[in-house]
Order: C-alpha cells, then sequence, then structure tokens
C-alpha cells in the first residue's frame, strides 16, 4: 500500500494553547520551518478559559522574592515537585511575564503603571507567613488575554498553523528516535504523515475523563494517548486537582481570584469554615486543601441547599464595584449559569475537577524522558512535551493557583530555545520508517468498517461517571480497586465503537471516536496509578491512609518513607514503574519535606 | 421531560446534492440548560449532526450560530428563551463545510489584516512598560472578543464584500490597538484602513452590535476609528 501523503517541516507542535504558542514564536523568529497542528483554531484553546491570573514575584504590590514563590510551590505540591524545575519556573517568572506584556498583554495595572497582582491560594510572603499578592491578572480573563496576544505575535511571526487537524499518532524509528506524527485533516477526512526533525506536544490536560469538569470539550488528553500508545509511560497520573468552586450543576469554573479578591466560603450555618482548617491563609490555602475542608463540611451535613450538597461562596461584601471591575466574567457566570446576582447573594459551587498534575515525562529543557540503562531520564530524541500534557514536574502532588499559566510560558519558550539548539547541531531529517503511518491507516479503517457497536460518546460518558464515582477528592482502596477493573472493562468496550457517520467531510463523530481511544489510556494510567499508591499526598487523598497532622510516622498520611517517588504508567503493560524525586535544587537549599498545615 | 422541536439546516457535500432544514426532536429532562446541552442530546441521537463547540462558557467562541435569526453562541443561549420551536442555521454569509460549520477563512483573513499585535519598535525596558489604569480602562470592550464572528456575518456589509470590507470584529481589534498608549503605529494603521472598503463600508446598521454574545460594542469603535480619521484629514 502507497505511504500516507507526507508533508516536511523542521518542527511540528500538536497544539496552539499557551504552551504550544509560546514554543512556535521562538522557533518561527528563528527562521525554523515549524507546523503547528491544531484541533481548533488556536484561540479556542483551552487556556483562552484561564481566569485568574499568572504567578510571578514581581513585587509591585508588596515585598516579594522567587525564594517565596519556590517554597510555596514545593509545599503546595506536597514535596512531589521536582525542585531544580520548580527553581528554575520562579526564577524565570519574572522575565516572562515581562514579555508577556511587551507583547502587548493588558494587564490590569497600579496607580504608578506597573502589573496589578492579586492574592492567590498557597502564595505567601517570608515562608508560609502570610498570603502576598503575586497573581499578574487581567481582570479575570486572563487566559483569554494571554491566548490572544501569544495568537497576536505569531501571526506578526508568520507562524503557520494547520487548523482543526487532529494528531492521532507519533511515529518512532527502529532506535526509538520520534520522527514525525500522523494527522487527520478534519475538513477532507484525509491522513497525513507530518516528518519532523523534532515533535512536540502540547496538547493540554484531559480534563474529560471526569464526568463534571471545569475543561473543554476538546481537552481529551491526544497527547498522552499518543505518547501512551508509542511506548513512552505516563508519570504522577493518579494526581488531578479538584477545584474548590465549580459552579453547582454546571461545572463552569469560577476563578480563585474570588477569594483573592476576598470572597468567602460559607456552610449552611453561614459559618466561614476555613478558618477553622487554615487558621494563617482561610479562604486562599491551597486547593487540594479546600476542596477536602468543603467535602468535609457536605459529609458533616453542613452542605447547603434542599439537598445539603453544596457550599456557598459569598462575594455580596466585595462591593458591585470591585465585582464589575476585578471579577466581570465571574458576574456573568453568576448570571448564565446559575440564576445568581452575585453582587448581591452567594453563589452553589462544588469541588470540580479541574487539572492534571502528572503527564508525559518532561525535564526543564521540555524534552521527553524515560526510563533508559539505568538512567530515569534519558531524554527521547526527537521528543518534546510541554503545558498540562506533560510532568516536568513542576506542580507535583497539588498544583498551586496562577502556576498553570506560569508553566506554560516558562517551558514553552525554554523548549521553543532549546529546539533552536538542537536544529542547530541536525541538519537532516532522520528518515521515516517503512511502516510509518500503517498504525494510523489501521486504526481509522476498523472505525471506518465498524458496524452495529456503540456510539464513542456512550462509552465515553460511562467512563466519565467510573472516574468521577471511583477516583474523587475522597478515595477508599475499595473504590480504586473497583474502579481498576471498571476501566479495564471499558477498555474492552471502547474496541467496539461504531462509526454510524462515515462521511468524510468534517466528521465529528470521527473525531469523537479518536479521542475516546486517548480517553482511555489516560482513565487508566489514572485508576491504575491512583489504586497503587497508598498514602495521602497532595490531591491523591485515601480514607484508609488518613491520619492526623501530629502522627509522628505519617503526618496528614503522607508517607514519605515509602511514597516520596513518581510513578511511571506502562500502557502495553499495565503496570507500574517508579522513580525518584528530584529534591536538589539548581542552586539553593533544598527544602526538606514537613507537616503541611497552613 | 419535554419534547423540543428543532429545525436544523443539514448539509454533507459528500452525500447531499443541496442543502436542507431537517426538522429534529428531542426529549429534554430540565437538566440542558443552553442550547448547546440540547444539541449535543440531538447528537447522540444522530452523530452526523455537525457543530463546532469547545468551552461551553462563552470563552473560545466555537459554538457561533444562527439560533431563530439571530446570531448567537449556542453555549450561552439559555433554552427557556427560546420558542418552542426553534431553528438553527450556520452563520450567514459564510461559505458552508457541513450542517452547522462554516468555513471561517475570509472572516480570519480580515482580522489578520488589521495587523492584530502590538507594534512598538523602541526597545523594551528591563522590567513592564508603564501603563495608567485610565489608559488601560481604554482597552475595556475591545480585547474580550472571542472571534466567534456573530458581529461580521450578521453585518449585510461584510455579506456584500467579505473580500474588501474588515467587517466589525476586525476594526473592533484594529481600535483595540490603535488606543493601546503602549503601541506606536496609529499612522500607519489608519493609513491601512483609509479606503472605501475597508472600513467606510460601515453603515452604521449596528447589527454588530446587536448580536455580540460578549456585549461588546463594535459599532462604536469603528466610529471612532472614523472619528481619528477625520481629525488628521483637516
Amino acid at each position: 500500500m502507497a505511504k500516507l501523503p507526507t508533508r516536511k517541516f523542521d518542527v511540528v507542535i500538536v497544539g496552539a494553547g499557551g504552551s504550544g504558542m509560546q514554543a512556535s514564536l521562538r522557533l518561527s523568529q528563528a527562521g525554523l520551518n515549524v507546523a503547528v497542528l491544531t484541533k481548533v483554531f488556536p484561540t479556542r484553546s483551552h487556556t483562552v478559559a484561564a481566569q485568574g491570573g499568572i504567578g510571578a514575584s514581581l513585587g509591585n504590590m508588596s515585598e516579594d522574592n522567587w525564594h517565596y514563590h519556590f517554597y510555596d510551590t514545593v509545599k503546595g505540591g506536597d514535596w512531589l515537585g521536582d525542585q531544580d524545575a520548580i527553581e528554575f519556573m520562579c526564577r524565570e517568572a519574572p522575565k516572562v511575564v515581562y514579555e508577556l506584556e511587551h507583547f502587548g498583554m493588558p494587564f490590569d495595572r497600579n496607580a504608578d503603571g506597573t502589573i496589578y497582582q492579586r492574592p492567590f491560594g498557597g502564595h505567601t510572603a517570608n515562608y508560609g507567613e502570610k498570603p502576598v499578592q503575586r497573581a499578574c491578572a487581567a481582570a479575570d480573563r486572563t487566559g483569554h488575554a494571554m491566548l490572544h496576544t501569544l495568537y497576536q505575535r505569531n501571526v506578526a511571526a508568520r507562524t503557520q498553523f494547520f487548523v482543526e487537524w487532529m494528531a492521532l499518532d507519533l511515529i518512532r524509528d527502529a532506535e526509538g528516535d520520534v520522527v514525525g506524527v500522523t494527522a487527520l485533516e478534519m475538513e477532507t477526512g484525509e491522513l497525513y504523515i507530518f516528518h519532523a526533525k523534532t515533535t512536540m506536544l502540547a496538547t493540554g490536560g484531559a480534563g474529560r475523563i471526569y464526568a463534571a469538569s471545569t475543561n473543554a470539550y476538546i481537552n481529551t488528553g491526544d497527547g498522552l494517548g499518543m505518547a501512551a500508545r508509542a511506548g513512552i509511560p505516563l508519570q504522577d497520573m493518579e494526581f488531578w486537582q479538584f477545584h474548590p468552586t465549580g459552579v453547582h450543576n454546571a461545572g463552569v469554573l469560577l476563578t480563585e481570584g474570588c477569594r483573592g479578591e476576598g470572597a468567602i466560603l460559607r456552610n449552611a450555618d453561614g459559618e466561614r469554615f476555613m478558618e477553622r482548617y487554615a487558621p494563617t491563609l482561610k479562604d486562599l490555602a491551597p486547593r487540594d486543601f479546600v476542596s477536602r475542608c468543603m467535602d468535609q463540611e457536605i459529609k458533616e451535613g453542613r452542605g447547603c441547599g434542599p439537598n445539603k450538597d453544596y457550599i456557598n461562596l459569598d462575594m455580596t461584601h466585595l462591593g458591585a464595584d470591585t465585582i464589575h471591575k476585578r471579577l466581570p466574567s465571574v458576574f456573568e457566570i453568576g448570571h448564565n449559569f446559575a440564576n445568581v446576582d452575585i453582587t448581591k447573594e452567594p453563589i452553589p459551587v462544588v469541588p470540580t475537577l479541574h487539572y492534571q498534575m502528572g503527564g508525559v515525562p518532561a525535564n526543564m529543557h521540555g524534552q521527553v524522558v524515560v526510563p533508559k540503562n539505568g538512567d530515569p531520564n534519558t531524554p527521547v530524541n526527537g521528543l518534546y512535551a510541554v503545558g498540562e500534557c506533560s510532568a516536568v514536574s513542576v506542580h507535583g502532588a497539588n498544583r498551586l493557583g496562577t502556576n498553570s499559566l506560569l508553566d506554560l510560558l516558562v517551558f514553552g519558550r525554554a523548549a521553543g530555545y532549546h529546539i533552536i539548539e538542537f536544529a542547530k547541531q541536525n541538519a537532516h531529517h532522520k528518515p521515516l520508517p517503512a511502516d510509518a503511518g500503517e498504525r494510523t491507516r489501521a486504526r481509522v479503517a476498523e472505525l471506518d468498517a465498524s458496524t452495529g457497536g456503540e456510539y464513542a460518546q456512550a462509552v465515553a460518558n460511562d467512563l466519565r461517571r467510573s472516574m468521577q464515582h471511583h477516583a474523587g477528592v475522597f478515595r477508599t482502596q475499595k473504590m480504586m480497586d473497583e474502579g481498576v477493573h471498571e476501566i479495564a472493562a471499558l477498555r474492552e468496550r471502547a474496541k467496539g465503537i461504531t462509526l454510524a457517520d462515515k462521511s468524510k467531510i468534517f466528521n465529528t463523530a470521527r473525531v469523537e471516536a479518536l479521542e475516546v481511544e486517548n480517553l482511555v489510556e489516560v482513565a487508566q494510567a489514572t485508576m491504575v496509578s491512583a489504586a497503587a499508591r497508598k498514602e495521602c499526598r497532595g490531591a491523591h487523598t485515601v480514607e484508609d491512609y488518613e491520619r492526623g497532622a501530629d502522627d509522628p510516622e505519617f503526618p496528614l498520611g503522607r508517607n514519605d518513607r515509602d511514597w516520596l517517588k513518581h510513578t511511571l504508567w506502562d500502557s502495553a503493560t499495565n503496570s507500574l514503574s517508579y522513580k525518584p524525586v528530584r529534591m536538589q535544587p539548581l542552586t539553593v537549599e533544598s527544602i526538606p519535606p514537613k507537616v503541611r498545615t497552613f | 421531560m419535554s419534547k423540543r422541536s428543532f429545525q436544523i439546516y443539514r448539509y454533507d457535500p459528500d452525500k447531499d446534492t443541496r442543502p436542507q432544514m431537517q426538522t429534529m426532536q428531542v426529549e429534554l429532562d430540565g437538566s440542558e440548560r443552553m442550547l448547546l446541552d440540547a444539541l449535543i442530546k440531538l447528537k447522540a441521537q444522530d452523530p452526523s449532526l455537525s457543530f463546532r463547540r469547545s468551552c461551553r462558557e462563552g470563552v473560545c467562541g466555537s459554538d457561533a450560530m444562527n439560533i431563530n435569526g439571530k446570531n448567537g453562541l449556542a453555549c450561552l443561549t439559555n433554552m427557556r428563551t427560546l420558542p418552542d420551536t426553534v431553528v438553527l442555521k450556520p452563520l450567514p454569509g459564510l461559505p458552508v463545510i457541513r450542517d452547522l460549520i462554516v468555513d471561517m477563512t475570509q472572516f480570519f483573513k480580515q482580522y489578520h489584516s488589521i495587523k492584530p499585535y502590538l507594534i512598538n519598535d523602541e526597545p523594551p525596558p528591563e522590567k513592564e512598560r508603564l501603563q495608567s489604569p485610565e489608559e488601560r480602562e481604554e482597552l475595556n470592550g475591545l480585547y474580550e472578543c472571542i472571534l466567534c464572528a456573530s458581529c461580521s456575518t450578521a453585518c449585510p456589509s461584510f455579506w456584500w464584500n467579505p473580500d474588501k470590507y474588515v467587517g466589525p470584529a476586525g476594526l473592533l481589534q484594529a481600535y483595540r490597538f490603535i488606543v493601546d498608549s503602549r503601541d506606536q503605529a496609529t499612522s500607519e494603521r489608519l493609513d491601512n484602513l483609509e479606503d472605501p472598503y475597508r472600513l467606510f463600508r460601515c453603515r452604521s446598521i449596528l447589527n454588530c452590535t446587536d448580536v455580540c454574545p460578549k456585549g461588546l460594542n463594535p459599532a462604536k469603535a469603528i466610529s471612532k476609528i472614523k472619528e481619528l480619521m477625520v481629525r488628521r484629514g483637516v
């Protein structure tokens, strides 16, 4: 059979969100021939939905420095983050924020003309002493402003976008090097090979593996599925962040910036319960912590509403002026999705799935790394991963608010520059293997020949329900063990998905069916990794292993003796291995694990 | 449960010789707050029904369509505000690829034509360029555009001359950069629009402002550009 039509580029980037476009900008400006493949027009990528801010210790509001930011990030991640990468990110933060401002980002301003910064969860001055204003904000549309600004710079740099192209599989040669990807042009239904010296995954998170999620429909973990199918393990997939304030029964996010501006969480008694759990940071403790406290209140019967199943987020004391100035989108969301005027009444919220801490393992240059010959972090030639689809790992077991946009900016940029160096040393493309594209062609042909099976979304909906039930905010060993079996069964069921619509033209049902294969990889990675981790750390809280803060051996259930390590899940064998956390920062002293109270 | 009726523009060039309006019905149980939720339920009945969607909260701009004669976002259109029969068509004036999916090439071409990026050739300072809160305030109502194309495809001038008239979305962004205190290319930007079509095809019909799902006012931005144009002429 003839090979799929092939196009050749220096670099192919999969995904046009914040991280992908930070990288493509560097590459286009350096004169490299770069193609950016994206399922949606670039400004529709999910970065657009980020609201609150970008973390950087500019110190515009009060004294701040990167050492404090570094400490907060290590502690916020419950010591699972790699301290070298965290130091790099926090030191780079002011630089990338200033650069974004120079690009034209419409940040809010202080009276002296500097960038406005608001408080955010887990960000403190002087190593946990008091909250600090570190989140650089454009009202509550920071992600929107940032994504459009990055797209605009790419327009100026003449980056070549392939809009509404879905990447399907990585192509690896006999030596395991990545030499390109296959992709589907959605408008025509045609398959292509993109032959590249370097391939970068920037596909975002996979939050759509859960039923109640703040994530966009496009967030189906395509990069993770591609990596898993190509034999690259997925790291730390048991760690998923539940954002404290998703609109009850709607899943839509309300930024932590609400609480940054002074909003208060109240239970059915009207009590500001966070004062009890986190005396110093109160409502602005890190997200995993606040979400657990909310669920605890609900579990103990102090939830609000007729079913006592939500918490009230109260902004009524902020005043209409502040709300309209600082939180205009939150006001609109209240009106559209909860029928609530947030200037006059509290809005019902519940912890809602929001962010994937794990992903494709990568180092701080963006290179994808795998265990090989005794080194757990050996780069895979030709493959990079940045943004939410990667695990660098700067977020550890729980990401701090505002560190996601920062992650995109810092590592998208760093990877871009690293690839430019690589390109200088590698003048030629490695040849494509003889069977390049055959796996993709077979997958798509199988779907096109399918009859009598299920609609893709029927399987996906059951998968989402199962994940929600078995791997939620509070987990039990029994629930997770059951979940492992359910997801394994769903994996089998997914093989029977049928495409009722066989049209070549913009076939969204075909896209959905191909996405389910990626969802399955991510869901299984999550369930299996979670069931194996027998401790409480960050977002992974298991009732069986909960202990008090004063427990001498395992305070708060965290077991550093056995579990201070990264999980790696391999798809082909459905098995786990582990690698050490990098505890040594680049230039400063390591922050040793301690009890995590706020 | 209640049954809702939809009339939806259907066209798959792979098998249809011409477009047709198809009547579709779906049982709704009240959990479908927005039109997009109902569309997803319709797609489960008939997976061939094709439309774009992503964020489902009105920030990505994917699911703009013509809803009972007016352009808007499916994800921000509450089912309770719609009549018993919901009539859905693709955005008017752009070529249809399939069903409710239009080819937006022309729309983005016009957006790109206004140089939608900050132009400032001075070497940047070590820290941020300073901008007063009042200067920043000028960008409000402009930078929030989500490029959904509801406005431009509601504009008769854009229908007539999509290749020559920039259209309200592009002009809104042109003004966003003209008015940015950090941008130095105002005169070049005005030159770029000084043309019988690019700017002056706007006849102040105001459909753009009427349909904008984000509550923005492209017509006002256009009139401000016209004012600047006149002022620099005298």
